[in-house]
């Protein structure tokens, strides 16, 4: 045991370790629960009102950069507290880059190019962003790497307050709606109605984020199968036995950071769009801690569980914010007592402690633990 | 001239309260590995039960029991949670003190509301002038009572038995427990010391030039982050320089904002995390901290 006292070292490995277990001919349980999910998934819109749909947009968003940030921290074990930067990043990149120049009372500069473009320079520009912060991850090992990370999140706000043209300083400014090939997913033009039911705004956005997330979960599943996934997962386990086997230690650091902001740069695009305007103010060290909270919570490690961690943790404040007056304990905003944003927030940090204490692989690994209940025990003695 | 003396007394007096809360880093990692993400709500905390019990006990009695009631958080944590979890990783055990930060910040900010409570220290806002140099007198008490605070650390460190067992369980914890150390309890008391120095600092964080108690102060104590950092986490007087420069920058930064405009308004609450950064890309594990030494 001559390592405990190094500074930097490894997460506890998560699910992720466990081989995937491959079964020819029929399609297993898994993948038939995945596909029932996913039509599910389809059907919402046409039965779901509007509130639900909102917040499942929220979310399909937090899903796509709690994925990044588990790249990062569950598979590579590289600490980082700079994702609000990273979303902040791409988010105002696409406000800049398709909104139009305006304001009021002070000038706000704008290209006014199409969305789609502004959502791929908004993901671009954020992953050159983390390619920039690479050398000084490079350096850091653990600890020493989350701190000046933390620091990233201060520049990148003071950065962001003082370029008000671009990013609309304090008030912010209002994020310009999406469209595609000139389907536009804000409005009803072109009008579209599914099964009776008019295809507005939520809807639209609602297959939106369900299409980028999808992408994002199954690039990152083959990400981790891959040779560079099992690089970075080397890497989080030993940097030394890495470097042995012939990883590239340094390229593979700078590339996860690269990946992982991508992620984040387009998880800040859909923010914008979700709230519909921007301001610095949105990503402060905050977001970066609840980013944390959702791998942390969802299960280090895990691409599913990021997802669970996200959804778990973008959609409770929004549910006790819509049913507040019906929640034991939980108050109307400006009555006092607890309010739903701050019982959501104790209940995170209560959950994360929990998690640290109890179940290190998460959720996903608390649902391993329950269906491990009804499985037969495999044979571990040939008596 | 007058005007570089007084930015650098005043950042003196800052980076006095960093190195305080530094310490209380440096302290807690040396003994428990945990890099405690909680100390900002620490300080908040201590800060606010001082000013809530300022009114109906007085401020002496009110000071004794915020520190008190500080540390006692501190050894609650490290007792019903850190002790259990010991040998866990680092990141880990980190992860867990940002879990207790939010819920302590969410219940804090609460209470607090969008009221400033005043501390009500007994000496006000008032400017002490040494021949044209001036600080408030809230900065120079600080400084005073920080350094008495810091060379009773430093004294203890080195020649209590407490101060032994304690660097001994860093340098080697098996062979400290081997010998006879409680490793337990020296980390207890890790935790009870920077606890209670979150206290003090908070104490004098809140009072002028800062209005008094708001939420905001958690964000100031965050900078002592960096100051812990480039001293080098486990160099208790690598806080202390820590702490200084980094107080001292931004004091300068805050001062001379008019000739720094191109960097944008405010730049001196930015200039902490900048001053770290540089210093970690020439050295990774802070001015005097361990280097890590890779095994193969």
């Amino acid at each position: 045991m001559s390592d405990t006292a190094t500074v930097g070292e490894q997460l506890a490995p998560a699910a992720s370790a466990t081989p995937p277990t491959r079964r020819s001919g029929l399609l297993s349980v898994r993948t038939l629960l995945l596909l029932v999910a996913l039509v599910l998934l389809l059907v919402t819109p046409i039965y779901v009102e509007e509130f639900w749909l909102r917040t499942g947009f929220a979310v399909f968003g937090a899903i796509i950069g709690a994925i990044g940030l588990n790249l990062l921290v569950g598979t590579t074990g590289q600490l980082s507290l700079a994702h609000a930067f990273f979303l902040a990043v791409g988010a105002i990149t696409y406000v800049y880059v398709s909104g139009e120049p305006g304001g009021t009372a002070e000038a706000i500069d704008g290209l006014g190019l199409p969305p789609l473009v502004g959502m791929v320079a908004g993901v671009l520009l954020a992953g050159v962003a983390g390619l920039l912060f690479s050398p000084v991850a490079a350096r850091l090992r653990g600890i020493y790497l989350g701190v000046a990370s933390l620091g990233l999140v201060f520049i990148g706000q003071h950065v962001l307050n003082t370029y008000t043209s671009v990013t609309g300083g304090f008030n912010g400014r209002t994020a310009p709606e999406f469209s595609l090939f000139g389907f536009t997913f804000g409005s009803t033009d072109p009008d579209l109605f599914v099964l009776g039911v008019d295809f507005g705004e939520a809807e639209r956005l609602w297959y939106l984020g369900l299409v980028l997330a999808l992408a994002a979960y199954v690039f990152a599943k083959n990400l981790l199968r891959s040779r560079p996934g099992r690089a970075l997962q080397t890497l989080r386990d030993s940097e030394v036995a890495a470097a042995v086997m012939g990883v590239d230690v340094q390229g593979y650091k700078a590339r996860v950071f690269l990946v992982s902001s991508m992620y984040a740069g387009l998880a800040g695009v859909l923010y914008a769009l979700s709230i519909g305007s921007v301001a610095p103010e949105s990503f402060a060290l905050d977001l970066s801690v609840l980013y944390l909270a959702m791998i942390v919570l969802g299960g280090l490690g895990s691409i599913g569980g990021a997802a669970l961690g996200a959804l778990f943790v973008t959609a409770l404040p929004l549910v006790f914010q819509e049913y507040a007056g019906s929640l034991p304990f939980v108050n109307e905003p400006g009555q006092g007592g607890v309010s739903a944003g701050q019982a959501a927030r104790l209940l995170f940090g209560l959950a994360i402690v929990l998690v640290v204490l109890f179940e290190p692989a998460g959720l996903v690994g608390l649902g391993k633990r329950i269906t491990g209940l009804f499985r037969r025990k495999p044979r571990t003695t040939s008596s | 001239m007058n005007t570089f003396l007084t930015l650098l007394l005043n950042g003196i007096s800052l980076g006095a309260i960093y190195a305080l809360i530094a310490l209380g880093f440096a302290v807690i990692f040396k003994a428990s590995e945990v890099v405690s993400f909680m100390h900002g709500s620490l300080l908040l905390f201590g800060a606010f039960t001082i000013a809530k019990l300022n009114a109906s006990i007085g401020f002496f009695p009110a000071f004794v029991v915020g520190v008190l009631a500080t540390a006692g958080v501190g050894l609650l944590v490290e007792r019903l949670l850190i002790n259990r979890l010991r040998g866990a990783p680092v990141i880990s055990l980190a992860i867990l003190t940002i879990g207790i930060d939010i819920m302590m910040l969410t219940e804090l900010t609460r209470r607090i509301g969008s009221d400033i409570l005043n501390a009500g220290h007994p000496w006000g806002g008032d400017f002490v002038r040494i021949g044209g140099i001036g600080i408030t007198e809230n900065r120079l008490y600080a400084m005073v009572t920080a350094a008495v605070l810091i060379a009773v650390f430093f004294t203890a460190f080195k020649f209590s038995s407490w101060g032994v067992a304690m660097r001994a369980s860093a340098e080697d914890g098996e062979t400290a427990a081997l010998m006879g150390i409680k490793l337990g309890r020296v980390s207890a008391l890790a935790w009870v010391i920077g606890a209670g120095l979150a206290a003090v600092a908070g104490l004098f964080l809140v009072g002028s030039p800062t209005p008094g108690v708001a939420p905001g102060v958690h964000s100031v104590a965050l900078r002592a982050f960096p100051a812990a950092i480039l001293g080098g986490l486990d160099s208790t007087g690598g806080a202390l320089v820590g702490g200084m420069i980094i107080g001292i920058a931004e004091a300068m930064a805050s001062g001379y904002q008019d000739q720094l405009l191109f960097l944008g308004r405010g730049f001196g609450d930015v200039v902490p995390y900048v001053v770290m950064i540089l210093v970690l890309l020439v050295r990774p594990s802070g001015l005097f901290g361990t280097k890590e030494l890779t095994r193969v």
